[in-house]
């Protein structure tokens, strides 16, 4: 990755007024890469006539680490990776653990990890948003969008005493039992949360700027998407109805009723509108959820030493950014042989070069923000 | 030698009060500018459901003066590869032409540093315009590509507007007839209405270019902080960044001074000559009276003994402000005699209290968009400057100044006069839609992105 050159950096390419090229190195120190993204951008003035991604300023060898911890030791790690959906991670890794376990959660714990999950999906999607439109140059957002996802890390506060990092689950269930009062925060959550989307909409939607800056931005069509492995509502936007919670579901959303949004040009507009209709139907599951949460235990019969059979297991499951899958191999030991993530992000990067190419250096920072990327599942 | 400070004597003899205005403005501007921050912050805070600065002071009072210590005393950093002069001068050159150009602001008809200067109007714009060239300098001398790009961005973007925010001053001083900024107040005064009712389509055009023009969001992409980091400022920290700054939020008053003496009547209060709405006249010393008692009603609840005091200061202050802008009303209330002789100095004190209420509340308006409005693409921008605002404000120059040949051949004077420039802006307006139109239309939307061919897919 060290290396100094751009991919066909080789060619001479023709600049509009024949000047030379110039070569601005975006990251991994910038206000909107999100962490620490490097891109450097080949420019004809403003013009993006080629990119390259430069990744690994946050690399801890989550994967490796892997193979010296034990099942339940690794499950905190996850949390890690995508920092920001710390919940749906360790839904992954443990409903994947279990698969190669054969054992299922209860119902109880399969419901309750449901709700925290689509919450989180909601507060993933909220810092996107404000995030986003930080970068689009609207200041405003960020902070309505901060307020609303303070609601959600206190629902996490007081289930498990973690806001971000949250370790909520465990291989088998859940460790905690759900506190007295989830139902009703959960339900009075749901309840303002409707509102206060169309406040975000009356600031964005119909604004001339705003469709300005984002329709026709950074378009990836449905083929190019497959094409290049996107997932989440990247590859939703462009038109593809592919979501793992429908597909092949898993926990227990084969239970509730929701739509799957999707866009049609697959552009940043559209991946926008896909985005705030997710978080509507993420509210309308937990509202379904919480209405029925079946009694019993929270915790299926495993051991305290987990030695699962030799064998392997991909789990996949639907992060908020997309895809997110875990392959474990297990050589019948308590420490898993290898564990190799997909995460949703690293991929979904990909398509970046595809969408900055011809756009101007402003759209390249809507480009990254509309990826919705996060540095540390990117770099694990 | 003995010649030269006789002459140096009788120049500030005969110049003592601009020199004294000129001190003024040059060692209080960087104050007023902290506190304009300080109000942006909390405006800013209040819009988007927070507090801003609540520590340093009662409310954050003191946070100006704790910013500018703290910018003062930060190590002064010159990039190794930079043209050490001219990134030296380039701050310099900024602050300079927007300092120099309040020199020709009227704030009140006594306070002008450069009193009765004939050419006002072009003064200030002249100069104010001058600042761009610290801009680029500082963005071509940092030798760093953000800045550089925020500096190309500055440039063009200053060319683009300039040409829409003099054509609208056109409009305005057509009416007015001189440049001198007393004279277009007097106009207003004279003619009974503001220029900007006149002619709304050069105020909005106005309105726009200038907040262009101070690099303002939502065009603030000379120093779009997610996209060029800090633009033309990217290498500046500490004086020479806090020169910038200073430099910016002056333009900003600068702007603001100019609309209101053209377009919003100046330091006149609002219906000047309708005399049964002489109580309007009440309202300033009743404001900070409120005010002030507002803070004496906060004093208890202050947690710190300091704060408290503080506190009690701010009121003492609002109630002295309250004094001085009610004694030129009082005075001849009590002896008829003192009448005449305090009418100057009731014109003075509370021409500038009307003057910089309007300043405000159009900085205010600055501030609302920024916090409201995404920020525009740098063709968008192009884009809207030259298909958009530059040919309304050249059509609404000819159609007003038809509009006024019209109303001279039916005598119309005055607010009559809006019957034949009001169909003249809605008729520029449609024109320069229609215009916009037909170019879009000309050349479809170029999208970026969607144009350049698949390489892999």
């Amino acid at each position: 990755m060290a290396n100094n050159t751009i991919p066909d950096a080789g060619e001479k390419q023709q600049t509009l007024l024949g000047a030379d090229e110039l070569i601005l190195n975006m990251g991994p120190q910038h206000p909107s890469t999100h962490g620490v993204l490097r891109v450097k951008l080949k420019l004809d003035g403003e013009r993006v006539i080629g990119s390259e991604c430069m990744i690994g300023y946050l690399h801890r060898g989550v994967e490796k680490i892997a193979e010296h911890r034990s099942y339940q030791q690794f499950a905190p790690y996850v949390d890690r990776m995508d920092y920001v959906a710390a919940v749906s991670n360790g839904l992954g890794y443990c409903e994947a653990i279990e698969k190669l376990l054969m054992v299922e959660a209860p119902p109880r714990a399969k419901v309750i990890r449901t709700i925290l999950t689509e919450l989180q999906r909601i507060a993933s999607h909220l810092l996107w948003l404000g995030t986003h439109a930080l970068d689009i140059g609207a200041l405003t957002p960020l902070f309505y969008c901060f307020r609303e996802r303070e609601e959600i890390l206190k629902i996490f506060e007081k289930y498990c005493g973690a806001r971000l990092t949250t370790h909520a689950f465990r291989i088998g269930g859940l460790q905690y039992e759900a506190y007295d009062t989830l139902e009703k925060d959960v339900e009075r959550f749901c309840k303002a949360f409707e509102p206060r989307i169309k406040d975000y909409e009356d600031l964005l939607t119909q604004n001339r700027i705003w469709l300005g800056r984002t329709k026709g931005v950074g378009i990836l069509t449905a083929a190019e998407a497959i094409a290049l492995g996107a997932t989440g509502p990247v590859l939703r936007a462009s038109g593809v109805k592919w979501d793992i919670r429908k597909a092949m579901p898993y926990a227990a959303y084969d239970q509730y009723k929701f739509e799957i949004p999707t866009g049609k040009t697959g552009d940043t507009y559209d991946r926008y509108m896909v985005r705030m209709e997710e978080m509507r139907q993420s509210r309308l599951i937990c509202l379904q959820a919480i209405e029925n949460i079946p009694s019993g235990p929270i915790m299926a019969r495993v051991g305290k030493v987990l030695k699962p059979p030799p064998g392997e297991v991909y789990h996949s499951i639907e992060a908020p950014k997309g895809e997110l899958g875990y392959y474990v191999v297990s050589d019948g030991t308590v420490q898993p042989y290898r564990v190799r993530i997909r995460p949703p992000s690293f991929v979904n990067l990909q398509s970046f070069d595809k969408m900055a190419r011809g756009g101007l250096v402003a759209d390249v920072v809507a480009i990254i923000g509309t990826l919705d990327i996060v540095l540390g599942e990117v770099d694990r | 030698m003995q010649a030269v400070t006789q002459a140096t004597t009788e120049f500030v003899k005969q110049n003592w009060a601009p020199l004294v205005c000129g001190f003024v403005v040059v060692a209080v501007l960087p104050l007023i500018v902290g506190y304009v921050v300080l109000v942006e912050r909390k405006i800013m805070a209040d819009m988007q459901a927070r507090l801003g600065p609540m520590r340093v002071g009662p409310h954050g009072l003191l946070q100006p003066i704790a910013d500018a210590v703290k910018l003062l005393i930060k190590e002064d950093i010159i990039p190794d590869d930079a043209d050490k002069l001219v990134f030296w001068l380039a701050p310099v050159l900024s602050v300079g032409a927007a300092l120099l150009a309040m020199a020709g602001l009227a704030i009140g008809p006594a306070f002008q540093i450069a009193q009765g200067i004939n050419i006002g109007i072009l003064f200030v714009v002249g100069v104010s315009a001058m600042g761009i060239f610290g801009i680029v300098l500082g963005g071509w001398a940092s030798n760093s590509h953000y800045s550089l790009i925020g500096a190309l961005r500055s440039s063009a973007q200053l060319v683009s507007y300039e040409t829409a925010a003099g054509m609208a001053l056109v409009c305005g001083l057509l009416f007015a007839g001189t440049l001198n900024i007393t004279s277009i107040v007097q106009a207003q005064y004279d003619q009974g209405i503001w220029f900007g009712l006149l002619a709304p389509v050069a105020f909005f055009v106005y309105l726009v270019a200038s907040i262009a023009e101070t690099n303002r969001a939502p065009f603030d992409l000379p120093e779009a902080e997610s996209e060029l980091v800090a633009g033309y400022m990217t290498e500046f920290s500490g004086f020479r960044w806090s020169l910038y700054f200073l430099a910016e939020y002056t333009n900003m008053i600068v702007v603001a001074s100019v609309a209101t003496t053209l377009f919003l009547g100046g330091w006149l209060r609002p219906f000047p000559r309708t005399h049964w709405l002489d109580f309007i006249d009440f309202l300033p010393p009743l404001l900070m009276v409120v005010i002030g008692v507002y803070c004496l009603i906060r004093v208890p609840k202050q947690p710190v003994r300091v704060q408290q005091l503080f506190m009690l200061a701010v009121a003492g202050m609002c109630f002295a402000v309250a004094v001085v802008l009610a004694a030129p009303m009082l005075g001849p209330l009590l002896k008829p005699s003192l009448a005449s002789a305090m009418k100057p100095f009731f014109e003075g004190i509370h021409g500038g209290f009307w003057f910089i209420f309007k300043v405000g509340a159009y900085i205010y308006f600055f501030m609302w968009l920024r916090f409201t409005l995404p920020r525009y693409r740098f063709d968008q921008l192009m884009r809207l400057g030259w298909h958009f605002l530059i040919p309304l404000s050249i059509i609404n120059v000819l159609l007003i100044g038809i509009a006024m040949i019209v109303g001279q051949y039916f005598d119309l004077t005055g607010p009559s006069l809006l019957l034949t420039t009001i169909p003249a802006s809605v008729i520029a307006l449609m024109i320069a839609l229609f215009i916009l139109a037909v170019e879009q239309k000309k050349e479809p939307q170029q999208q970026p992105g969607a144009a350049t061919p698949d390489s892999y897919a």
